[in-house]
């Protein structure tokens, strides 16, 4: 099984949440897609369950996307591969939230 | 020597607010959970330094905290509120039917005899138990099921269930509330539901006098008589003498019976307390002035009580559950409102002080007395 270091960006409130020191959060992810990397975020944080996926349905919730390379990969497909630059980790995950009081 | 802990729900955060028994120098902590919407949080009777507390934001959903030590420390513990089977619809605004959709927790009430025990009352209205602290949620689906579900509708703020009242002398009963949907009771611990709004007269629906589809606003019972409920519809303050089974309305001399909040003295069972407020479209109160009407004789006979509270260019909202009362020997009672202010009245609503002044707008007001 390859294992990949990717890095993710999390937005303020779940940085915070998870206690986390920083923005960024290092995960070891089994396989390098959208899917894998909140597995293992989900995993290594349990109480980042259902603020980013649908516990259920797994559905991404509304306000928020995945954007890496400057691109938004929102609609890629929870199992598409992570761009290489994303999987060896070179360049994080972004999770964004939509912008509040715009 | 007693004292006093509010638990302030805002738009922004949670807040602490202690002070000893006389009610005059308060210390605030907090914000707790800073830029999250916290709805309702509430300590358990069991375990006073118990406190669960509903978290949520548009972004990130649903999040249920936990604190052991009174508010000092937090946990969070489950939060995947997950209705039981196939969800159904229900009606949505235009009449058309809408999945039933999890949003939020509006308002969670502790067992009053288990830490351990507390129920969820949620949007899309339906109730959830945990028996483990908060860490796994159950649906009573019996209340979702039992035959009218499918004609709820929300109003404007949602299909909300907002109110749970517990019977302290039958643990089988509890009785709930949902906007717009109407009031309910449970005989058998939430396995089976029954509607309880016979007496409800609300003109803005189709069949005023319908089985379901009123707008409660908020319901508040006296511990030592879990048969008397009084209600703050959308319109109408109401009162019930046998469990719900029939209302009558007790709005006599208010200035205007719209309004949100309604709270039982804590010691006199006939003395209540609403804060009118001008109209469904006007959601403040009349001319500017903010007044607590309090009736000494369960309804129909009230007075304004305005010492300490502003009189002029006041237009705050009183949110249904932003109103408690304390158990000390003189009653405390207390609001918060959408303009950030927390008033307290150590002596049953003769005079107001401001506690507070600045908050975000205030969505729930809960009140411990504590040894």
């Amino acid at each position: 099984m390859i294992r990949s270091m990717i890095r993710v960006d999390l937005p303020s409130h779940l940085w915070r949440l998870a206690g986390l020191p920083s923005q960024v959060v290092q995960l070891e992810v089994q396989e390098p897609t959208l899917r894998g990397v909140l597995n293992a975020l989900e995993a290594a944080y349990p109480m980042l369950r259902g603020t980013i996926r649908d516990q259920v349905t797994g559905v991404r919730r509304a306000f928020l996307r995945f954007f890496a390379e400057e691109q938004d990969i929102s609609a890629l497909g929870m199992d598409a591969p992570l761009p290489p630059s994303v999987a060896t980790g070179h360049e994080p995950l972004l999770i964004i939230a939509a912008i509040a009081g715009g | 020597m007693s004292h006093i802990r509010l638990l302030i729900g805002t738009h922004k955060g949670a807040f602490i607010l202690t002070s000893d028994d006389q009610r005059e120098q308060w210390n605030i902590a907090g914000p707790h959970f800073p830029g999250w919407e916290i709805y309702h949080l509430k300590g358990s009777p069991v375990d006073p330094n118990r406190i669960y507390c509903s978290q949520s934001n548009d972004w990130f959903g649903q999040l249920i905290q936990r604190s052991d030590d009174g508010g000092e420390t937090w946990s969070p513990v489950g939060n995947n509120f997950a209705y039981e089977g196939v969800a159904g619809t229900h009606q949505w605004y235009d009449g058309t039917p809408h999945p039933w959709e999890f949003k939020r927790v509006w308002h969670l009430e502790p067992s009053l005899t288990d830490a351990q025990t507390v129920y969820a009352g949620v949007e899309d209205a339906a109730l959830f138990r945990s028996t483990d602290g908060g860490q796994t949620w159950q649906e009573l689906s019996g209340l979702r099921r039992h035959g009218t579900g499918s004609a709820w509708q929300p109003g404007a703020g949602g299909l909300c269930l907002h109110t749970i009242l517990l019977d302290p002398k039958n643990e089988k009963r509890l009785y709930i509330a949902i906007s717009a949907a109407g009031a309910f009771r449970t005989d058998d611990g939430g396995e089976t539901w029954k509607p309880i709004n016979r007496g409800l007269l609300s003109q803005y629906i189709p069949d005023p006098d319908a089985e379901v589809g009123h707008c409660v606003h908020h319901i508040a019972m006296h511990p030592s008589r879990p048969n008397v409920l009084f209600m703050q519809k959308h319109w109408d303050v109401m009162r019930s003498d046998n469990a719900g089974d029939l209302w009558q309305e007790v709005s006599g001399n208010l200035p205007t019976d719209f309004g949100f909040t309604i709270d039982v003295h804590a010691h006199e069972p006939e003395t209540i307390y609403v804060v009118p407020i001008k109209s469904d479209s006007e959601h403040f109160p009349i001319d500017g002035k903010l007044q607590v009407y309090r009736s000494r004789t369960g309804g129909t006979h009230w007075e304004a009580l305005t010492n300490g509270l502003p009189q002029k260019d006041c237009y705050v909202n009183v949110l249904r559950d932003a109103m408690a009362v304390d158990s000390l020997p003189q009653c405390g009672v207390y609001f918060g409102t959408t303009g950030g202010q927390v008033y307290c009245s150590p002596n049953g609503g003769d005079t107001w002080t401001t506690i507070t002044e600045n908050l975000p707008a205030v969505l729930s007001v809960e009140v411990q007395t504590l040894p």
